[in-house]
């Protein structure tokens, strides 16, 4: 896949119809992979890697890419990232025409704590073989189950479909059954209100407020964000105490409720492994349940729930009535 | 949250009220000398839909045990319809909060017209009584702002 890429990106750049292109780039590390725009052949020869450890979603920059001139940039869409490509497209964040799009499949990528946690050390690199990882080591190769090492993102996948491309490398994918993706919300919403609070307590008492969850999320674009905002009281701070780690990781999934496409950056980019996503999800399944099946950056004519209405809504007691039940 | 000498509770109660029809259902309570819990502070906004998540976690910070937000009913929006992006909002809001384990009983969203002063003081009465059952907000709260 990666050298097929890479020729693609040579043939596109050589012929002139980009001018750069955005992948990922290896870093110290083989699992340390960023992405990185490129400028010449030479250079994608050297530093452009596709492997397992590609998790990063690359739709972001392109806010910053496409409002450039000199040339189109071409970007390597996985499924996730397509759809948070195409939820900036309706939010008018990025110029189309100025990007030209290549949809890649993915199988799920890989979750080097994961990986370390299964016992294997010194990573070198990944390769996919069938159902596993097969990972070179210092100490050799090793072989994991795939389903052992994903990350949790990618075992709860919603799509293996590109919703947006100029064109496709390998195969398209189909959608996947949403049940597997609410499993853990699911989860969550059976237990009492008390271990829900201690779950979550234990959960973003570990917050930094490093802010990584919102510089990485591609439904957080705005120019000037409200936890930057020294009014607010909570800007750039560790969080002190347990309300303002709920108040930010509220606000935060709230700010991007109707707009996230459930990427689960947020979670990947995590230094203290909050599943972040849970926040998310739970916005997506109420608006599913509540006011009809909506997928953000599907595109599909369906409007976004929270700028649009209908006279019939749930009222908000709906809350506390499901609470009875 | 304040305790009297007595040690019984007495919850502090935020209600965001509509200019154009709850925050004069208020009054319209006030000039029929219909009583309501001294303990609700009415907070005016332009609209049900001005209220951002924000503010009512803010109040929760600063000392709040309950939130009650008051709004034009569905359909009689002066601004057309401003309550119904807001009853949306909410319902999200109030299941996150819920999905954090906060308590139900302490977030609430009632419509309340200008010609309708005692609804305005029933539904006060009995928020505030649901409030003070429910007890201080511990769940909720920024120490720093305890006094």
């Amino acid at each position: 896949m990666q050298e097929m890429m890479k020729n693609r990106a040579k043939a596109l750049l050589a012929d002139g119809t980009v001018s750069r292109v955005i992948g990922w780039r290896r870093g110290e590390f083989s699992y340390d992979v960023t992405p990185a725009v490129f400028e010449t052949a030479e250079e994608l020869e050297r530093d452009f890697v596709f492997d397992a450890f590609c998790g990063a979603n690359v739709s972001k920059y392109l806010i910053r890419e496409s409002a450039k001139d000199g040339g189109r940039i071409l970007a390597f869409l996985k499924p996730c990232d397509a759809f948070s490509f195409n939820q900036l497209l309706a939010e008018h964040r990025v110029r189309r025409e100025n990007v030209y799009l290549i949809g890649i499949p993915c199988a799920g990528k890989a979750d080097i704590d994961r990986i370390k946690k299964a016992g294997i050390d010194g990573v070198l690199g990944i390769a996919e073989d069938g159902e596993d990882f097969v990972v070179s080591t210092v100490y050799g190769e090793e072989r994991v189950k795939q389903a052992d090492v994903l990350a949790e993102r990618c075992l709860a996948c919603k799509s293996k479909r590109h919703p947006v491309y100029d064109e496709l490398l390998g195969e398209e994918g189909e959608d996947l059954p949403d049940d597997v993706r609410f499993a853990g919300v699911a989860k969550l919403e059976t237990m009492t209100a008390e271990e829900r609070f201690d779950f979550w307590r234990s959960e973003l008492s570990k917050c930094i407020r490093c802010n990584a969850c919102r510089n990485v999320c591609p439904a957080c674009t705005c120019e000037n964000c409200v936890f930057d905002n020294p009014d607010s009281g909570i800007s750039q701070k560790t969080a002190a105490d347990p309300f303002e780690e709920n108040m930010y990781h509220i606000i935060r999934a709230f700010h991007v409720a109707g707009r996230c496409t459930d990427c689960g950056e947020c979670s990947r980019v995590c230094p203290e492994h909050i599943p972040l996503h849970l926040l998310n999800r739970k916005f997506i399944k109420d608006i599913d349940e509540l006011y009809g099946t909506y997928r953000a950056g599907e595109d599909d004519g369906t409007k976004n729930p929270l700028t649009s209405y209908t006279e019939g809504d749930a009222e908000a007691s709906v809350v506390r009535e499901r609470g009875r039940a | 949250m304040q305790v009297n000498e007595n040690e019984t509770f007495v919850p502090t109660i935020v209600a965001f009220c509509c200019n154009w029809c709850s925050y004069a259902g208020a009054d319209l309570s006030g000039t029929n000398r219909l009583q309501y819990p001294s303990n609700i502070k009415i907070i005016r906004v332009p609209c049900s839909c001005r209220v951002n998540p924000m503010f009512i976690l803010r109040a929760f910070q600063r000392g709040a045990d309950g939130v009650i937000l008051c709004g034009c009913h569905p359909g009689d929006c002066h601004y057309t319809t401003g309550n119904y992006y807001a009853r949306r909002r909410m319902t999200l809001l109030f299941s996150m909060l819920d999905y954090l384990g906060i308590e139900r009983g302490r977030t609430r969203v009632e419509w309340v017209s200008a010609a309708e002063g005692q609804k305005f003081a029933e539904t006060m009465k009995s928020f505030a009584a649901e409030i003070a059952a429910l007890g201080p907000n511990r769940r909720l709260e920024d120490l720093r702002c305890r006094k």
